[in-house]
């Protein structure tokens, strides 16, 4: 391993190009890097300056849209987030599981929406409108502050054996997205999101592997608020 | 229709149904078991002589007492159901074929259904004089 000053990375990116068919086959780069760079960085490198063709998703570059999940070292993580320093090598880059690759790294994430969109992620009011706000308690608001973080960036779910095994799961990140309005005291339809997830493909598909809490780049307690879900459903019910 | 206009009242409770129940007898029944089968093994196989005493004449005493006749009758079938729905749960998570997922899973079901009923049967309706 390389020591703090940089020097050079020996990438192996996983690719797979739709025109030419077949099946996706390993490419190595060789590309040089400073202490401070990221696998990001090296991706930049090499699709600017060895090889055009190299197709990956990337937006802020900075960990907040969730755009760049991949697999790195066998490790769901954000390439803006990792640097290249940390890892052993060679590095190997392949696109997140269980998704329909289109090219290169870049996925199908309609699946993964479509899951997202069934929880209804957006929180449901009609009662009257107040004079000014709806007020929240401090301790009201911090029942769901840890999965306000996500950022729909893929690396749980597609990190889930139960998600790479059925395809129909609707995953972890689809969970966490329920619980954020399910324990907000402000909404009215947690029920609707609980029945939802109370179905075969549901929260009770999770058998706690755990893999979804150590993907997560935002350090969401993924697992627990998966169980958080299922005792709340149980709860709603006896 | 805007979200803002739109009719929602909050519904009952959600549904529940076969997935959470079966969540919830697994934790119950996993915790039954631990006890019981913990308790089987110390009693039968580790105290007194082990499981050296153990003959047709030893669970022929055991049987006549309802105490033991319940224990045993509880452990085989939260085991069985318990193991039975755990199997169920791997056929679902890794058999995609449709018809080969519920042909498993009917054979899983008359399997156990099967042992269930064998075994209830033996320890109902045990009967000592047959044994010589
Ligand atoms: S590029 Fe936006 S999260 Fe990595």
């Amino acid at each position: 391993m390389p020591g703090p000053a940089g020097g050079e990375a020996t990438i192996r990116v996983l690719r797979y190009d739709p025109d030419a068919g077949g099946a996706p086959r390993w490419q190595t780069y060789r590309v040089p890097y400073e202490p401070m760079d990221r696998v990001l960085d090296a991706l930049h490198a090499i699709k600017w300056r060895a090889d055009g063709t190299l197709a990956f998703r990337r937006s802020c570059g900075h960990g907040i849209c969730g755009s760049d999940a991949m697999v790195i070292n066998g490790q769901n993580a954000l390439a803006c987030k990792v640097l290249i320093k940390d890892l052993s090598q060679p590095i190997t880059v392949e696109p997140i599981r269980g998704l329909p690759v289109h090219k290169d790294l870049v996925v199908d994430m309609e699946p993964f929406f479509d899951a997202y969109r069934k929880v209804l992620p957006f929180l449901v009011n009609d009662d009257p409108a107040p004079d000014r706000e709806r007020l929240q308690s401090p301790a009201d608001r911090a029942r769901y502050d840890d999965t306000t973080k996500c950022i729909l960036c893929a690396a749980c779910t597609t990190s889930c054996p139960v998600f790479w095994g059925d395809g129909q799961y609707a995953g972890p990140a689809a969970i966490v997205n329920a619980h954020r309005f399910v324990f907000d005291s402000r909404d009215r339809a947690s029920n609707e999101r609980l029945a939802v997830l109370s179905d075969k493909v549901g929260a009770f598909r999770c058998r706690t592997v755990f893999n979804c809490t150590r993907a997560c780049p935002r350090d969401i307690h993924v697992t627990r608020a998966i169980q958080e879900v299922k005792s709340e459903i149980l709860k709603r019910r006896v | 229709m805007s979200l803002a206009t739109r009719e929602r009242t909050q519904t009952p409770a959600p549904a529940g149904g076969l997935e959470l129940w079966t969540w919830f007898f697994m934790r119950i029944s996993g915790i039954v078991l631990v006890f019981l089968v913990l308790g089987h093994f110390t009693i039968v196989h580790l105290l007194g002589e082990g499981v050296d005493r153990v003959n047709f004449a030893f669970v022929a005493g055991r049987w006549s007492s309802p105490l033991w006749q319940t224990w045993d009758w509880t452990m085989l079938t939260l085991g069985l159901i318990h193991g039975a729905n755990g199997l169920r749960v791997v056929i679902d998570d890794y058999v995609r074929r449709d018809g080969l997922r519920a042909a498993l899973k009917s054979a899983l079901y008359v399997a156990s259904l099967i042992f269930l009923l064998l075994g209830t049967l033996i320890i109902v309706a045990f009967d000592p004089a047959k044994g010589s």
